[in-house]
Order: C-alpha cells, then sequence, then structure tokens
C-alpha cells in the first residue's frame, strides 16, 4: 500500500462526517467539501513519510474547519461573515471512538439534506455517494454513464441550490420524519440496485453494491428504532448474500433457481435475519421489511422446491399493498405457481397480461414461458418465449432467451 | 389602489452581458428605487434567486409533493404572492402548503436574494 492509499483509507470515512459537520455550520455543502478536501492535501504532504496522526478524525476536522475560517476571513466584511464564523467556532468534532454518542451524529443530518425532495431524484442519488461515500465525480459519472463534466455541473447546481434556498442540514421534526426518510431510503436502495444491475465483468469502477450497503449500515446505527430503516439493511444483506452465486464463469447471470447455493455468504445472511427479526419486533411493517422479509424466505431455503412459497405469496399479497407495480404482482404471480401449481400460476400471469402496463414486459412472457414448459405446452411456452425476445429491451436479457429459446425447441 | 409589477427575464441574455454591463444594471436599478420612493408609490421590491433555485409544491388529496424548479404550466398564471420570513426552506415550503391555492394550482417557493 503507497503512503497516499494508507492516507487515504484512514481519512475516508473521517471525511464524510468531517463535511457533515463543516456543511451544517456553514449552510454551504460545497464549502465544506473544499475544505476538507484540502486538508487533505495538507494531510497527503505532511503524512506522506511520516506516521499518521493518533486521531486522524479529530486531525481532518481540525484542518478543514481552519481552512474554513481562513476562507471567509478573506471574504468581504457583513453580517454573514461573522455569523458564520461564529457557527464554525461553535462546532466540535465527533467522537469517532464513541459510537453511541447521543448527539445526533452530523452524518445524518448531511444524509437528509442530499435526499431533500425539493432537489431533483438524480441528483439526490449522486450527492449522496459524494458527500457521504466519498466518491470521486469522475467515479459517479461512469457509474451512472454520463459524461463528467455533465455530472459536476449536476453536482455544482444542486450544491448551490442548498445553499441559496437554504436547505436545512437537520433530521426533519417527528411529523415529517417518516415521509423524508423513504426519499432517503430510496436513494440507498437506488444506489444499491444500480451496483446490482451491472454484471460483474463489466469493470465497474466503483462497487455501488458495497457504497449502498455501507449506507444503509450506517442508517441503521444512527437510527436503530426505525423499523423500515432496518428492513433496508436486512433487505441489501439479504441481497448481497447472493452476489457471489449470481454470476457463473463467464460472468452471464444465474437466476436464482440455477444459483449454487452453497455460494451464498452465510455470515451476511444470518447477520440479515437478525436485522429483519429486530424489524419485525417493531409491528410497523413497510415495503423494505416485506421484500426482506422475502428475500429471507429463499436464504433460508436449502433449494427452489423447499422454499416456502405460500409464505412467499403472503409477503408479496401485503407488499402489494405498498408498491402495486407490475414487478411485483408479476413476482407474486410468479409465487403463486411455485406454491399453488403452474396451472393457478398461468390463470394469474394472464389476468395480469390484461393490464397494459404489463402486455408488453417481457418478463411476463418469460414467465409465462415457464410455466407453460411445466405443464407440457411447449408450442405455447416456445410462443411465449419468443414473444419474451422480442419485448427484451437490453441485449443480456435477448441473449438469456436465445439460449432458453434454443434449448426448448418444441 | 396597489400594483405588482412583475420582472420577467431570461438567464442566457443576462448571462450574456459583461461584468461592467450588469453592475451598470444593478446602479440603474438602484437609481429607479430611489426614483419610485421620491415619487411615493414605491411598497417593496425584492430580486429573486434564479429558477434553478425554485421548488414548485403541490398539495393533492392531502399529500404534498415537491419537484425542484420552476413552475412550468402555462395554463395557469399568477394569482398571488405571499412574501415570508422563515428559517429555512423546509419552514417555506411548511407554509407554502397551507396556501389554498397549493390544493388546486402550484406554489413556487424562490428565495429572495439576500443584499
Amino acid at each position: 500500500m503507497s503512503a497516499r492509499e494508507a492516507i487515504e483509507r484512514a481519512f475516508r470515512a473521517d471525511a464524510a462526517r468531517a463535511i457533515a459537520s463543516l456543511a451544517r455550520a456553514l449552510g454551504d455543502l460545497d464549502a465544506a467539501e473544499d475544505a476538507v478536501q484540502e486538508a487533505f492535501l495538507v494531510a497527503l504532504e505532511r503524512f506522506a513519510d511520516g506516521p499518521l496522526p493518533a486521531n486522524p478524525a479529530g486531525w481532518i476536522f481540525t484542518a478543514a474547519r481552519n481552512r474554513a475560517i481562513d476562507r471567509i476571513r478573506r471574504e468581504r466584511v457583513g453580517q454573514a461573515k461573522l455569523e458564520r464564523l461564529a457557527a464554525l467556532d461553535a462546532i466540535a468534532p465527533a467522537d469517532a471512538e464513541d459510537d453511541d454518542a447521543v448527539i445526533p451524529d452530523d452524518r445524518l443530518r448531511l444524509i437528509f439534506a442530499c435526499c431533500h425532495p425539493a432537489l431533483a431524484p438524480d441528483v439526490r442519488v449522486a450527492l449522496t455517494l459524494r458527500a457521504l461515500a466519498g466518491l470521486s465525480t469522475e467515479a459517479i459519472a461512469a457509474a451512472f454513464l454520463v459524461p463528467v463534466t455533465t455530472m459536476a455541473q449536476r453536482l455544482v447546481r444542486a450544491k448551490r441550490k442548498i445553499r441559496t434556498a437554504r436547505i436545512p442540514f437537520d433530521v426533519p421534526r417527528e411529523g415529517e420524519l417518516r415521509d423524508r426518510l423513504d426519499a432517503v431510503l430510496t436513494v440507498v436502495y437506488l444506489i444499491f440496485n444500480e451496483g446490482y444491475g451491472t454484471p460483474a465483468r463489466s469493470a465497474a469502477p466503483v462497487d455501488l453494491c458495497a457504497e449502498g450497503l455501507r449506507l444503509a449500515t450506517l442508517l441503521a446505527k444512527l437510527l436503530p428504532d426505525e423499523p423500515e430503516v432496518l428492513g433496508l439493511h436486512a433487505l441489501l444483506l439479504l441481497t448481497d448474500a447472493r452476489r457471489e452465486a449470481r454470476t457463473d464463469a463467464d460472468g452471464d447471470l444465474v437466476l436464482l433457481d440455477a444459483q449454487d447455493r452453497t455460494r451464498w455468504d452465510r455470515g451476511a445472511i444470518l447477520h440479515g435475519l437478525s436485522v429483519l427479526t429486530r424489524a419485525l419486533r417493531a409491528d410497523a411493517l413497510g415495503p423494505y421489511q416485506l421484500q426482506a422479509a422475502i428475500a429471507a424466505e429463499h436464504a433460508r431455503a436449502a433449494s427452489i422446491e423447499e422454499t416456502d412459497w405460500a409464505a412467499i405469496v403472503g409477503w408479496y399479497d401485503r407488499l402489494l399493498a405498498y408498491d402495486d407495480s407490475p414487478v411485483v404482482a408479476l413476482n407474486r404471480a410468479v409465487a403463486v405457481g411455485m406454491a399453488r401449481g403452474p396451472g393457478d400460476g398461468l390463470a394469474v400471469i394472464d389476468a395480469l397480461a390484461q393490464d397494459e402496463r404489463l402486455a408488453q414486459y417481457h418478463l411476463l412472457h418469460a414467465s409465462r414461458a415457464g410455466l407453460l414448459r411445466r405443464l407440457g405446452r411447449h408450442a405455447e411456452a416456445h410462443a411465449a418465449y419468443e414473444r419474451a425476445r422480442r419485448f427484451a429491451r437490453h441485449a443480456g436479457d435477448r441473449r438469456f432467451l436465445e439460449e432458453r429459446l434454443a434449448a426448448h425447441r418444441p | 389602489m396597489e400594483y405588482l409589477a412583475l420582472i420577467y427575464v431570461d438567464d442566457n441574455s443576462w448571462a450574456a452581458l459583461s461584468e461592467s454591463e450588469q453592475q451598470a444594471i444593478f446602479q440603474e436599478y438602484r437609481q429607479v428605487t430611489d426614483a419610485f420612493r421620491s415619487a411615493g408609490v414605491y411598497i417593496d421590491g425584492r430580486p429573486l434567486e434564479g429558477p434553478a433555485n425554485a421548488t414548485s409544491l403541490r398539495v393533492r388529496e392531502g399529500k404534498t409533493a415537491l419537484t425542484d424548479g420552476p413552475f412550468a404550466e402555462t395554463k395557469e398564471h399568477l394569482g398571488g404572492f405571499y412574501l415570508f420570513r422563515c428559517a429555512d426552506l423546509d419552514e417555506a415550503l411548511k407554509y407554502a402548503g397551507k396556501i389554498p391555492g397549493a390544493r388546486y394550482g402550484t406554489i413556487e417557493v424562490r428565495p429572495v436574494m439576500s443584499m
């Protein structure tokens, strides 16, 4: 490990806390990031040849605050300047050792600012990755396949709005917490999903799954009594546990029914199950807990056949009350096909196919084909696979369906 | 009778001006404000931050929906205004959400430029 890497590693987690504290004091995320970045450059210079400071968190915080103070002093005189200096003076570094601090962590406030509903949804994701996960603009741009200049511009504009419109760096009041928390959980879920949807062989510049999981872990630590926060944490742990088994040696996608379950991460599964148990104890269900409960049923089962499909159908029924999207309805239909037999599953799917939103959804036809095949109706199954291939938009999906077509010639 | 004079501008044509041209216009604003004042017609006037800093709010079936950016429909017209003094955007949005027009129209919340 080079000296630079050692310093980066030592300061990365602490940088987010320093940015959070400074951003709150200044009401300005951009200035906070600049100050921490400058402090980091000083650290690179100072500690390149010698030992790192005993308390990197305290060091980076103090260095960044001094940079921010210097910069404000150089500005024009004004009331605002004095207020900002006083605000900086009043903050102290969060004690990195004290995990159970009673004082709310400023990172939580920063998440709520970055995921504020007055910001466009896609920029919430980017801001969170930048400010909390410490990813570079270049890495975020690459992960979301947009030019670096476009991403940089989006971030600059969003940070300007935070400062100018005075988006607060605060945990919302009790009455608003649930709604605002939804927006935060959505961002973390999207970050994870973006990583999960990317096949392993495309050398992704950043591991968005790991970033999403890290953020979910942080949220669960900061809001340990929120059942949906725990639900999301459990969902990501249980989903990530299957990551290794999701791709074969060629990097192609392996579906759940064909996965080698010995490659699932048992430690992560046990962790996820215990977090889910804690979430369900509050008896306040929500979509993330329900999705985690479904993932838990799979995680507990030794095989597709030994899976408690009736329980899964039950979870999906409840999930539909929160999310009546076509995808959830279709997954429920597949579960019905497993729990009660392909005939019942087919009846549910055929009813869904009446829905315009689903009629051209390739997975509906692929699932239908699977059920028809199990019923021995091979010609119809073949036609359904053909239809699925016609509607599939991604090359990878089409390739997968072509393989199915070749394997199941009538 | 009181009248509200609304100032509509195009960000691009403003940005196309040089720094000194912009300064000259600021100076002119100060002069006309003084002129309005001495004519006895001036009540209040304030520059707003640009539309990139706007947030649009609607309340439908009791649920508040926010969107980043200015109000973009052309069918609806400017029906009135409130000027709030608030600690932050959340407080401003809270009060904006109580405006009856939020339930059948849209409220655009824009920060007033601090001078």
